[in-house]
């Protein structure tokens, strides 16, 4: 019987060939880079002079990058198993915060950054730690933050200025310099292109560098698809939680810093809707809602898409009212998509989950 | 005969008012599988989790390799060279193979920032080293969930010695398989016993136990029913003495009594 076995286990029959197609539509991001060439093709034809010109190419880009950054943090936070509401308006609350030290109190634009970056880390770490400690889902814990943030960002606002808009910053000692670095043009072929989408390229090879490179992207794949299994493997699991938040909130910072450059003003309501935003261009870039699963590359690409959407009606000349119509539909695809190419693996996750169930009542 | 490798005496677990273990002694030798037995509440999840170190006794002492100890996490327990293979098995299935293997231990290589995970060694290990327990995995980009339970089982095996496990604590590994797919988990237990391993093996099937068993420890309610070497118990005893037939039998005598003494009354009636 040894040996019949042993025979057995050299090669298995009912083992199929892994062949290159199938080892191509196992990656995550694949359903967007398909949906990404799908809506430029559609464009290019429908506004294709405007479309294919580089300033087209520009304006896309300059439209993706923020959203883009937001995407790339809020997808590593969904593979970690969680979600982060308060994302968008926390870009709003750290640009509020850097502006009005910057005009009220005259500080120099790069510690007034420093303050909101520090404000931004603790409420991230806030919000990990609650999340971690109370057990509650994360979609409750931050939809609280969301609205103590976007009720504080109006009140303090007006308190302070006697308005909702915080304007003047560029008149803060280093504003030139800050903007070199983190949002100014310069020109390429012909056509403005804005230094934010290099940070973004950045950031999107950094995220995926550490997601399938490094142990920690090991850990948070890990902790997002099965947080007991990894704890007993010795993942510190609350830990990387923690951190994922803290890393949402730093770059909320980022692109809220970003936008008070750009704008040279810092506005209340900045951020309030953007946070369904970032979550739908992870989701549309391969992410699962349950965790585990997916990719920064695709969260960018997912960007890309909401940005060329944004662009291409303009360019083609409708009713920009039609743009969520457009989203919803790239959503639903993407979860369709994104679900049949995922089930059998699901399917298994339901099998260990009951395995776990029967075991924990044996133990009570 | 050697030492013991683990050994507990008199353990105690109070769960709040409810006593989930008392007085528990028992011995681990390395090289030999030791059987933990017992129907369900019986305390053999508890037990486990005092030698994982999930769980700190409430009473009595904890020794490894002959030196008293105290373990505060699982980590530490597993620092030391227990390792413990859950029934969920630890492993995240949406996750490929040599990703689950090397998951919590990843090898790394190269410097400061560019410190990255030794992906070719991890795949190159893992193809290694199942088959040397007899699977071949074409491709170790395979999601976990999708192989079968038995090969799973086997995968927790091969990572847990792979990682220097002294004391391998595997729980009931064989709870929620199929005859053959069993049997092939039974086969790796013995080959891991077999590298002079202690294994402690917990089930409630005293069917897979006894095959590969050098010592059966047999709970019931919190408390050692029994502690036998493999030459002193039959097989037919351990059901037995397991299933609580001997209480089975008193009832069933029991029961005869009330049947004879009825139909005796019936004759008298009749007469």
């Amino acid at each position: 019987m040894a040996t019949n076995m042993a025979g057995a286990a050299q090669t298995d029959e009912r083992l199929a060939e892994v062949g290159f197609f199938r080892r191509l539509l196992r990656l995550p991001e694949v359903g967007a880079l398909i949906g990404a060439i799908v809506v430029w093709l559609f464009f290019a034809l429908m506004a294709s002079e405007n479309w294919l010109s580089v300033t087209g190419v520009a304006r896309i880009l300059d439209s993706s990058s923020t959203l883009g950054i937001m995407a790339v943090a809020v997808a590593l936070l969904m593979i970690g198993g969680e979600f982060d509401l308060s994302a968008g308006v926390m870009t709003g609350t750290t640009g509020l915060i850097a502006g009005m030290l910057a005009t009220q109190l005259g500080w120099s634009i790069w510690l007034t950054m420093l303050v909101a970056l520090i404000f931004a880390l603790v409420v991230g770490y806030l919000n990990g730690l609650m999340v971690v400690k109370t057990g509650l889902p994360s979609f409750i814990v931050t939809l609280a933050t969301f609205f103590i943030l976007r009720g504080a960002n109006v009140g303090v606002t007006r308190l302070v200025v006697n308005q909702v808009r915080v304007a003047g910053i560029d008149a803060a000692p280093g504003f030139e310099a800050a903007k070199l670095l983190f949002n100014t043009e310069f020109s390429l072929f012909g056509a403005e292109f804005r230094t934010v989408t290099i940070w973004w390229i950045a950031i999107t090879i950094v995220a995926s560098w550490v997601l399938l490179r490094t142990r920690y992207g090991n850990w948070i794949f890990a902790t997002g698809g099965d947080a007991n299994a990894a704890r007993s493997q010795g993942v510190p699991a609350q830990w990387v939680k923690i951190a994922l938040f803290m890393t949402t909130a730093a770059a909320a910072w980022l692109v809220g810093m970003m936008n008070i450059l750009r704008l040279r003003s810092a506005v209340a309501s900045q951020g309030i809707g953007q946070e369904f935003v970032y979550i739908i261009a992870a989701v549309i870039g391969g992410c699962l809602l349950t965790g585990g699963y997916g990719s920064a590359i695709g969260a960018s690409i997912g960007a890309l898409i909401f940005g060329m959407v944004r662009v291409g009606i303009t360019f083609a000349g409708w009713d920009t009212d039609w743009f969520y119509a457009f989203l919803g539909v790239m959503l639903l695809v993407a979860v369709l998509v994104n679900n049949f190419t995922r089930r059998r693996a699901e399917a298994t996750t339901v099998a260990t989950a009951k395995v776990r169930t029967e075991g924990e009542e044996e133990t009570s | 005969m050697t030492e013991p490798i683990l050994e507990v005496r008199n353990v105690s677990k109070l769960f709040g008012s409810v006593i989930a273990l008392s007085n528990v002694s028992a011995k681990v030798y390395p090289g030999e599988v030791t059987c933990l037995l017992g129907d369900n509440g019986a305390g053999k999840s508890t037990l486990i989790k005092i030698f994982a170190g999930v769980h700190q006794q409430t009473d009595g002492d904890y020794y490894f390799e002959g030196e008293k100890v105290v373990f505060n996490s699982p980590r530490e327990a597993l620092s030391r060279g227990i390792a413990t293979v859950y029934q969920d098995l630890a492993m995240v299935p949406l996750m490929p193979i040599w990703r689950n293997f090397f998951l919590g231990a990843e090898p790394e290589k190269g410097w400061g920032p560019l410190r990255r995970y030794n992906i070719d060694f991890a795949k190159h290990t893992v193809r290694e080293e199942l088959g040397k327990m007899g699977i071949d995995i074409r491709d170790p980009d395979q999601p976990i969930g999708t192989m079968s339970g038995g090969e799973r089982q086997s995968v927790a095996i091969a990572r847990a010695v792979y990682f220097g496990a002294k004391v391998l604590i595997l729980d009931e590994p064989t709870a929620a398989l199929g005859v053959r797919q069993a049997g092939t988990v039974l086969r790796y237990i013995a080959q891991a016993a077999a590298r002079n391993l202690g294994v402690i093996f917990i089930t409630h099937n005293p069917h897979h136990a006894y095959p590969v068993g050098n010592r059966f420890i047999i709970l019931k309610r919190g408390r050692t029913l029994g502690i036998w070497n493999k030459d002193e118990i039959s097989r037919e005893d351990m059901i037995r003495s397991m299933s609580g037939a001997d209480e089975l039998e008193a009832l069933t005598h029991e029961l005869d009594e009330v049947t004879r003494r009825r139909a005796a009354a019936a004759a008298e009636a009749a007469r």
